[in-house]
């Protein structure tokens, strides 16, 4: 029963670091501030979850565990939070993804064109 | 290997990436998205230090940078949205 829950807690530990890094990796590596949000924010609020979660696994229950709880629940209700006012504070000032807009105004252009040799064809 | 010492390990990997993004991120909002992440892998760090070092009494500070790390991130998009801290007039 013991070597089980420390198995656990190694798995949950090492599942919690790996979202985590993952995160830092497409923090580094995304091409803009949407994308780059989208990285961080997910893996921050399931990296946390997971790394507490070992914790309070590792310590019984206890008041350590209603701690890790608090902060459990304090940083849910904060970080998807915290991820959308920045968002939102980004798109009201106007910050464009320009990657994005390039591959979607190519994409109009294409079928603007592609509609009228349709019409066109119908016009002959 | 202690498992509190992979943790640390991969928590504080973590946050020379937030690092790195908040030197190189070309707009002041990818520095706040860096300084916010930097901020809960601060919390994660000092509860898995403190298990790391048998001292759980750590997480009372975690609590702290928690609460710290948000209040501050709001503060500075109010900041950088009004110009200034953001009377109840503006917000109208």
């Amino acid at each position: 029963m013991e070597g089980l829950r420390e198995i656990a807690v190694w798995v949950c530990l090492l599942m919690g670091c790996g979202f985590s890094i993952i995160g830092g990796i497409g923090m580094i590596r995304m091409p803009d501030f949407y994308t780059r949000s989208h990285a961080a924010s997910i893996t921050d609020t399931l990296g946390a979850a997971l790394i507490l979660l070992g914790l309070g696994l590792h310590s019984g229950l206890n008041l350590v565990t209603v701690k890790l709880f608090l902060i459990f629940l304090f940083l849910y209700l904060t970080s998807p939070t915290a991820a959308h006012a920045l968002v939102k504070a980004a798109y009201s000032k106007g910050l464009d993804a320009p990657d994005v807009e390039e591959a979607t105004g190519a994409a109009l252009a294409i079928r603007k064109e592609a509609l009228a040799a349709a019409q066109r064809g119908e016009g002959d | 290997m202690n498992m509190f010492v992979v943790a640390t390990l991969g928590v504080l990997i973590t946050m020379v990436f937030a690092l790195v993004r908040a030197f190189l991120g070309p707009t002041v909002y990818d520095r706040v998205l860096a300084a916010n992440m930097f901020g809960t892998k601060t919390v994660l760090l000092i509860a898995v230090a403190g298990f790391l070092t048998g001292r759980p009494e750590w997480l009372d500070l975690a609590i702290l940078y928690a609460l710290m790390n948000f209040t501050g991130m709001i503060a500075l998009l109010r900041f950088s949205k009004f110009a200034n801290l953001a009377s109840d007039e503006q917000l109208k």
